[in-house]
This record gives structure tokens, sequence and C-alpha cells, in this order.
């Protein structure tokens, strides 16, 4: 009953919650049999050539690998602040 | 021309064994005609949950190696003529066959049988291997929990690699009370993380333990929750489109009136 309390008002995630993001992560991994390194150094570099162009928050930066149908599909999520204004 | 379906998982003890059974059971029962194989050499388990250990003479490396043939090695099932186990061997390990000779053996048993089921170890080596070798479809089993998951993840992986039909997934032993409580995956968790087709969902269910320590598959029990839920499998795998069961805790009203009726629930 207090572990619902706790949850109503929002002290502590529901535990399938806090499952599935550790699945999200630990199957990224997986799929792509990258290592967390090789993974953390592609971020970076994506991160890299985007920056080039727009303003990112690279706090809610986030790759992920899903699977649809036979294929594996790399997603990147990057959320963005501002274009940058290249004048040509 | 049967259909062989192997049913597998990667990680051990989430009902591969039970799964396979019952689906047996359940399509013996609708008339088909089925075998089921043991594929988990080393560790035969099949046999006692059907209730036939007594009766094993021959065994799956018997055949496979010409000393038996497999007309005397199957087993007929006690309650249905129509179904058949071959077990496994127990004193040999998964290396006395091969993917090959497995191949050839479904392919042989595919002649007489409308199903042939095979019971896969856990793992995903070599006795994996052999298990999905000579199998058209696999069943996935999986219980709501992270490792259950992520080793179904792989497998489902593993057999898309090798253009297998596509998998499709049981999950197993899920609890209505902690879904609702937001403490177990949900059905809907699952799909979303593993992106396959859903063929049932079994309960957790005491008739399980009960049934396995009788050797009756709960398939056969009308009381049992488990039970009905395999029994919906069995339709599906036959091709009937049949909803998934609601989940129940057993708490609800109509629970209630169920027991002070007098039925089990
Ligand atoms: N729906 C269920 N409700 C309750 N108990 C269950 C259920 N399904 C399986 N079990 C129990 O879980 C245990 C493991 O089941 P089972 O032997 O079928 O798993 P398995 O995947 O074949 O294991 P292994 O990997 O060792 O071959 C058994 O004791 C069985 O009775
Ligand atoms: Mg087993």
């Amino acid at each position: 009953m207090f572990d619902l309390i706790a949850r109503v008002f929002g002290r502590e995630d529901a535990s399938k919650d806090v499952a599935k993001e550790r699945l999200r992560l630990v199957l990224v991994h997986d799929r792509a049999s990258l290592s967390p390194q090789t993974l953390e150094n592609l971020k970076n570099d994506l991160l890299k050539v985007i920056s080039e162009y727009m303003d990112i928050d690279d706090q809610g930066f986030r790759v992920d690998f899903s699977r649809h149908d036979d294929a594996m599909a790399l997603v990147a999520n990057i959320p963005i602040r501002k274009v940058k204004n290249h004048s040509l | 021309m049967g259909e062989a379906i192997v049913i597998t998982s990667g990680k051990g003890g989430v009902g591969k064994t039970t799964t396979t059974a019952n689906l047996g059971a359940g399509l013996a029962q609708a008339g088909e005609r089925v075998a089921l194989i043991d594929a988990d050499i080393g560790l035969r388990n099949l046999d006692v949950v059907m209730g036939l250990e007594n009766r094993i003479v021959y065994d799956l490396v018997d055949v496979v190696e010409g000393f038996a043939k497999l007309k005397h090695a199957l087993i007929k099932d006690k309650r249905f003529e129509n179904l058949y186990l071959l077990p496994a061997a127990q004193t040999r390990d998964k290396t006395a066959v091969s993917p090959e000779q497995m191949r050839d053996l479904i392919a042989q048993m595919k002649e007489d049988f409308d199903y042939v089921l095979i019971d896969s170890p856990a793992g995903i080596e070599q006795g994996f291997k052999n298990a999905v070798a000579g199998a058209d479809k696999a069943l996935v089993v999986a219980t709501p929990e992270v490792s259950s998951v992520r080793d179904a993840d792989r497998i489902i992986g593993l057999l898309e690699a090798q253009e297998k039909h596509k998998p499709s997934l049981i999950i197993n032993r899920i609890r209505a009370s902690m879904v609702k409580k937001g403490d177990m995956m949900d059905i809907d968790d699952m799909i979303e993380i593993l992106a396959i087709e859903l063929l049932g969902v079994v309960p957790d269910d005491e008739s399980i333990v009960v049934s396995t320590n009788r050797g009756e598959p709960a398939v056969l029990n009308s009381q049992s929750r488990a039970g009905e839920a395999y029994r919906n499998i069995t339709r599906r795998l036959r091709g009937e489109n049949v909803p998934i069961m609601k989940l129940d805790d057993g708490t609800g009203l109509f629970n209630k009136l169920r027991k002070m009726m007098g039925f089990k629930v």
C-alpha cells in the first residue's frame, strides 16, 4: 500500500518500468553485438557531425536498435534546440 | 505432410517442456496425429511431464544411430492413441546427434504425423541448434522477467538469422495481480520489446505443479486456468481465431461468485 502511495505521488517508478528501461538498454548492445565502448564512440561521432548543423540537447540524445521484421534499424533520437544559420 | 514446431526459449526453466506437453495433448485431443520429441539430451524430462517414464525402451539417439527403428522407439500415450513421444537419451550428451540427423529424422516423422513438436533444451549451443534444425516454425516461451525477455530476444535474433518462419511468442507465468500493481511487465510491454507475434499467454498457476506431479497435462483439466490458456493456444495453432484470454487475478467479483458456487478457480 505504501508502495502504491509512493507511486501515486511520483516518488518511485513502477518496477516494471524500471525493468523495461533496463531491457531497452541491454538489448541495444545485445542486438548490435557492439561493445558499450563502440556504441559510446558511435554516439560521440554522431553528436559531433550533427552539432555542426544544429544545436542539440546531448542529455536527451538516444541511440537505439530496433527490429523491423528481419532487418535491424539504428534509431537515433536527437532533440534539437535550434538549427544553426549557415550563411552560404 | 505435417508441420514441425520447435518450442524454445534461451533461458532455462521458463516452461518449454510444460508447453510442449500441453500443446501435444491439446492437439491430440483435437484429433491431430502428434509426435513429441524430447531434444534435451542428457536431461530428459518430457517423459515424466507426460507420465510416460515407465514405458521407455529406446530413445532418440538409438534411432539416429540406427540401433532402433523409429516405430519401436516411439512411445504411445496412455490417453490418446494418436499421440506419441520420442524420448531423449539420458546417458548421452548433445554431441551424440547432429543437426543434419535431426533434419532427416523430422522429415521422416512429418510423413506420419500432422504435428511434430520439439522440446528444445535451454541455451544457444549445440542442443538448441539440433532442436531447431528440422523445424518449420518456432515458438519462443518467455516469462515476464528481465533475464527471460533478454534471452528470448537473443533466440529470436538467432532464429531470424536462420530464415526460419517468423517465431511467435508464448508468455508464461504471468501474474495478473502483479501486473495490476505495475510490478510485472504486461503483455503489451513484452510484445513492444520483442516485436514478434503473440501466440498466447499462460497464467502462473498452481494447477501446473499438480498436473506435473500426476503426469497429466493441465490442458486436459477443464478446471485449470493454465489448461484453458493452453486449449486456446492449441486452437490458434490449428488456425482458429481465438482472442487472448483476459488476465484475471482471481479476486474479481466473478471469481468470488464462482468460488461461492463451489467452482475451483
Ligand atoms: N504457468 C505455470 N505456472 C506455474 N508453474 C509453472 C508454469 N509453467 C511452468 N511451471 C513450472 O516451472 C518449472 C519449469 O518448467 P519447465 O520444465 O516446463 O521449463 P523448461 O523451460 O522446460 O526448463 P528447462 O530449461 O530446464 O528444460 C516446472 O517446475 C513447472 O512446473
Ligand atoms: Mg525442459
